[in-house]
């Protein structure tokens, strides 16, 4: 056990499945770095550095440096999982999936239904999420919503460095298609992480904090503002309950429904748009299952339905933020008794 | 000139402890205290426990009120006698306040360390404090080194002592071999031998209790004294539900349904000890680990060995203790002992007799290493 970053974390995480199993390889866009220049290979391992040093490990034959096309390399990596390998792809910012989402949800994630159910694609896609780098509206969102809209995705959010390295390993030992959001604001956040190789099991979530009032559901980074605001209202007699469901596909639907029938009060934290996000999602799953459980209507915290600004003070805003959440989980406590 | 001044703080109950609160004192200013008396309650993120005076002397002040969270170390009261006046205690506590930093034991303290006992095969242990003869600790089903966390570190103020992580368990390697009684003894004799200890005072808890006394009969040479603690071995009943839960439950309502089967007080089961287990479970090998033990030393929902017969042959003093409330291994497996054999069953306790009754149980083995 050691202090880790979720950045260390996740290669952690890959470097011990390819010492594991040959079968692993990774590969995108400057995931090592410095092709054709000697003396500088390795020189990026990607963009913010979490495949670094696996090249040196594992050599080129294992660790591919592709072209600036996604379409090909998230394509490639498709066929290659159907036909033996485990390929973990980086398709750098989520943002880009344009380009390659027919590699996706029209290929990937249907070879197992399309093939009579005889076609395994252990594929890996490993993408970052999420705003307030000041990337502006083309490097920030949260689409995790899009991927868990299709059958055939599994889809992992990883809230903390324990659980990136969980739910990548669990990610490379799937024998499905699994995409897997790392927030780009989390990268150096450390905890301890033990060294040995674990898995986190998908569809199962985690309760983070336990309390009688309210129950917040939150996704990716968010879980760690929620268990900031649910810390703080200790103080003021407002207990809650956190859950961070790990994988919005597949969706740990009993853990929700059985902790917001215990509070009877729900707050979903989604930094996604507001429109058909997971916010929505656990809202209705929640109305049309406990609904007559419920002491208050749902509140759900989320972006606005704008794309994210490339101004500072506006990203900031945009952004839920711990005084948003807290102002909602106190306007569904002051409700209902 | 004034008198003796006895500080009072905050204990260190185990390698994560950092900050304790103190629930509710149980004594008040004015109050004369015996060491050992009980004076508090304290509450860990890992357990809730009786905290016992570590010193004699007329409670002055209390410093941490009922309901304050803060740091291992940081002053909880003064002890003093009439010599010493108000203004002097008044700036001892000022002095203590001044002067307080978070020390590195108070944040680490001894840290656990590992040992290669044979080819890819290592042993995670604890060690603290000095003396000849040392004192070994070994776990049960399940467990790890920081079941000793209210026991390693009192004992080992006048003893040398290791507290070790079985294969399987813990941060030692998950391989467990045939996974049966004689396998875990063989690999706690590796370790002995590594570690060059060539005689000790055995602890065992539950299986680790079967472990220490199947270790006596094969090594009775090296062992100094035997405390054996809610045992197996010593008839054929088991909880399987206990065995089978702990071993399938994955998420943190069910499996703490499952380990307040543990103790008499299912309070005693903190989040974070349910959240500890969870983590170890998760940890590649675990799972075999532990059906292979199962199987082995349980096999078909009964104990596979039977120990007890053989006690007399023992040489070295031996004593058993019991909860009464044992819903694991019932305490009635330590009725019909030969009466060289101490036996002490404690009421209202479960299957975690040194956690539960931490102090008493301490004391025993203390008073039984010190007897030979």
């Amino acid at each position: 056990m050691s202090v880790k970053s979720y950045r260390q974390a996740l290669n952690e995480a890959i470097r011990q499945e390819m010492e594991r199993d040959e079968r692993v390889i990774v590969m995108g866009e400057d995931i090592a770095g410095g092709m054709g220049a000697p003396g500088e290979d390795d020189a990026w391992g990607g963009v913010l550095g979490v495949t670094k040093g696996l090249m040196p490990q594992f050599g080129r034959e294992r660790v591919l440096d592709t072209p600036i096309s996604e379409s090909a390399f998230i394509g490639c990596a498709a066929g290659a999982a159907a036909t033996g390998l485990r390929p973990v792809a980086e398709l750098m910012f989520v943002d880009f999936m344009g380009v390659c989402f027919d590699q996706i949800f029209n290929q990937a994630a249907k070879f197992r239904y399309m093939f009579g159910g005889k076609a395994v694609t252990p594929l890996v896609i490993r993408t970052m999420y999420g705003a307030g780098f000041r990337a502006a509206s083309q490097h920030s969102q949260c689409l995790y919503p899009l991927f868990t809209h299709i059958p055939g995705l599994k889809v992992a959010l990883p809230s903390n460095a324990y659980e990136a390295k969980g739910l990548m390993t669990q990610a490379i030992r799937d024998d499905d298609p699994v995409v897997i959001f790392e927030h780009k604001a989390m990268y150096d956040e450390e905890m301890e992480v033990p060294d040995e190789a674990y898995g986190i099991p998908f569809g199962e979530a985690n309760v983070t904090r336990e309390g009688d009032d309210v129950t917040m559901v939150a996704f990716g980074r968010m879980v760690n503002l929620a268990n900031e605001v649910a810390d703080s209202l200790k103080g003021s007699g407002i207990s809650c309950t956190v859950v961070d469901p790990r994988t919005t596909s597949p969706l740990d639907e009993e853990t929700i429904l059985e902790t917001v029938s215990e509070t009877g009060r729900l707050v979903v934290i989604d930094e996604a748009h507001p429109r058909c996000n997971m916010a929505t999602d656990v809202s209705a799953l929640v109305s049309q299952e406990i609904f007559s459980d419920l002491k208050a209507p749902v509140k759900m915290v989320t972006a606005p339905h704008c794309p994210v600004p490339f101004s500072p003070a506006l990203e900031d805003v945009y952004i839920p933020s711990t005084a948003k959440i807290e102002a909602a989980v106190r306007e569904v406590v002051g409700k209902g008794h | 000139m004034s008198g003796q001044i006895d500080p009072i703080v905050m204990p260190k109950w185990g390698l994560a402890m950092e900050e304790g609160m103190l629930v509710e004192w149980q004594i008040e200013e004015g109050t004369q205290i015996e060491k050992g008396q009980e004076i508090a309650d304290i509450e860990t993120t890992k357990i809730t426990n009786i905290f016992e005076s570590p010193t004699s002397g007329q409670i002055r002040r209390i410093v941490t009120s009922d309901g304050e969270t803060v740091p291992v170390g940081f002053l909880l009261a003064v002890c003093a006698g009439d010599d010493v006046s108000d203004a002097d205690i008044d700036s001892y506590v000022e002095d203590f306040k001044a002067n307080f930093v978070l020390e590195e034991t108070a944040a680490g303290g001894a840290a656990p360390e590992s040992v290669e006992i044979a080819p890819g095969q290592s042993i995670r242990y604890l060690t603290m404090g000095n003396g000849d003869t040392p004192i070994v600790f070994v776990h049960g089903f399940g467990g790890g080194f920081d079941n000793w966390m209210l026991n390693q570190e009192a004992l080992s103020e006048d003893h040398k002592t290791y507290a070790i992580d079985l294969p399987g368990h813990g941060g030692s390697t998950k391989q467990v071999g045939e996974g049966d009684l004689a396998a875990m003894t063989g690999t706690l004799h590796d370790f002995m031998s590594i570690m060059k200890i060539e005689r000790a005072h055995l602890v065992g808890h539950s299986m680790g209790g079967g472990i220490a006394l199947n270790f006596a009969f094969d090594h009775p040479g090296q062992v100094a004294s035997l405390s054996l603690i809610a045992p197996v071995g010593f008839g054929t009943e088991i909880n399987m539900d206990y065995i089978d839960g702990f071993i399938s439950q994955t998420r943190a309502k069910k499996l703490r349904a499952v380990l307040e089967l543990l103790v008499n007080d299912p309070a005693a089961i903190s989040t974070d000890m349910v959240e500890d287990i969870i983590k170890y479970k998760r940890l590649d090998g675990v799972g075999v680990a532990l059906g292979q033990l199962r199987d082995k030393i349980m096999p078909e929902g009964r104990q596979a060995s039977q120990l007890k017969d053989r006690l007399d042959d023992l040489v070295a003093p031996v004593q058993v203790i019991w909860g009464r409330n044992d819903q694991i291994i019932p305490s009635s497996h330590a009725e019909g002992l030969s009466g060289r054999i101490n036996v002490q069953v404690y009421d209202d306790t479960g299957h975690m007799p040194h956690l539960e009754r931490a102090s008493e149980v301490n004391t025993l083995i203390g008073d039984l290493a010190a007897s030979v």
